[in-house]
């Protein structure tokens, strides 16, 4: 399990995180999300041990991170610009990863040579950005970790390889219970991966909920009424409105509540038409940042 | 198996649930037919193997499936009480759905017809 508490990070007078409180429970898969400049690869660098917190705690399997060799040996960071050593070929890399991670499993990095295709002779410098990358991968899945900690991980992959990173993945979680951490800008594609997610926003986490719940409690709803209808109807249910748009006679609800309860609610008063959908991740990104202002603002140039 | 719609609004857990449902009422899967295990489903779809655990689990809680400790889920006769449940919230869609088409002027023939289509093809197992 990673465990963070009360971690406060500034670098002079920037406070890159203030107070962040993360609890990732061992096999599950967490995404984490956030505003650019949010503090996402400061909070993933801390939590790695590459940084050290001003305040708090950062700790994995009950031990703190940092300078701790024995969590090291099970943590793997893939950071979102790789670094490999100057003229080191891919059979160079995994020996070196196999003197510093004692779990290193050579008949796997043999194996996943089908799944990447990779000359392992040749100097990772030379091969392309998203090669570099898959490199990356088959090293840390030769190395077994327990935790994968990943910041932007699937940039640069084309289809076919990020599904089969993706599967790969999917494969160690379901048979190890690795834990992974993703922070990605690419919502769409953490719907299909992760059980939980955080949003970071100026470096407060301002939300953490599994992805089922999120998706269930919130629902956008289009609207339109026969006669004008009044907005009472909705202060006297006590209903948790969002966002509201009125786009010529549809109008348009965010609004937290279960499909059952909100069909009902809105049923009553005989609606021409009613459609109640589940929010995407990223509409739910866009309208808890916009609940926090941050908004979507169009500017016209 | 089947496929999801990872593009779709609803919930990857919730699609599950579902699909699971239809082949146990259509019977592909049939009564003390062993489900695939959370780590091979999670591998042939690629999602996250905690999300299929929930599925599983709200299948049992609702009664299609039923698990051994240690060898795994398997479809469980369909529960009377349940479908009981289930039955009443169809009838109050069906009112509805027909009270709407009735007033856009389909007939009671229009209807009927539609009723026995749907009855053969059910009865042939194919729904839809």
């Amino acid at each position: 399990m990673i465990e963070i508490m009360n971690l406060n990070k500034s670098f002079e007078d920037l406070a890159a995180l203030k107070n962040v409180n993360i609890k990732i429970q061992k096999g599950s898969v967490y995404g984490l999300v956030g505003s650019n400049g949010a503090g996402k690869t400061t909070l993933l660098k801390t939590m790695v041990g590459v940084y050290q917190g001003d305040q708090g705690t950062c700790s994995i399997d009950g031990q703190e991170v940092f300078e701790n060799v024995a969590i090291k040996a099970k943590v793997i960071f893939i950071p979102d610009t790789l670094y490999f050593f100057a003229n080191y070929s891919v059979r160079d890399m995994a020996k070196y990863y196999s003197n510093i991670y004692p779990a290193w499993n050579e008949a796997r990095f043999e194996k996943l040579k089908e799944a990447f295709d990779i000359d392992v002779n040749k100097n990772i410098h030379r091969l392309s950005k998203g090669m570099q990358r898959q490199v990356a991968f088959w090293l840390a899945l030769s190395s077994m970790p327990d935790y994968l900690i990943l910041d932007e991980p699937l940039d640069g992959l084309d289809p076919v390889m990020r599904q089969k990173v993706k599967n790969l993945l999917i494969q160690d979680v379901a048979e190890r219970q690795m834990t992974v951490l993703i922070s990605s800008h690419n919502l769409r594609e953490l719907e299909d991966l992760c059980d939980t997610i955080g949003i970071l926003h100026k470096g407060t986490l301002i939300l953490e909920k599994e992805l089922d719940d999120l998706k269930s409690d919130v629902h956008k709803i289009q609207v339109a009424f026969k006669e004008e209808v009044s907005g009472e109807f909705l202060v006297n249910a006590q209903a948790q409105v969002l966002y509201e748009e009125v786009r010529g006679s549809v109008r348009l609800f965010i609004m937290r509540g279960s499909k059952e309860d909100l069909t009902r609610l809105f049923a009553k008063q005989q609606p021409l038409v009613l459609d109640i959908l589940p929010l995407t991740l990223e509409e739910v990104f866009i309208y808890e940042m916009g609940g926090i202002g941050y908004a979507i603002e169009n500017i016209i140039i | 198996m089947f496929d999801l719609d990872l593009r779709s609004r609803v919930p990857i857990y919730e699609q599950l649930v579902e699909t699971f449902k239809e082949a146990i009422i259509n019977e592909v899967l049939k009564t003390d037919e062993q489900l695939p295990s959370v780590r091979i489903l999670a591998q042939q779809l690629t999602i996250n193997p905690n999300t299929i655990q929930k599925a599983y689990r709200e299948l049992e809680r609702q009664g299609y499936i039923y698990s051994l400790p240690g060898k795994g889920s398997f479809v469980a006769g369909i529960n009377k009480h349940k479908n009981d449940e289930k039955l009443a919230k169809l009838k109050e869609e069906l009112i509805k759905v027909l009270s709407e088409a009735m007033y856009l002027g389909m007939t009671h023939e229009e209807i009927m017809a539609i009723i026995s289509q749907v009855d053969s093809s059910v009865r042939r197992g194919i729904m839809k």
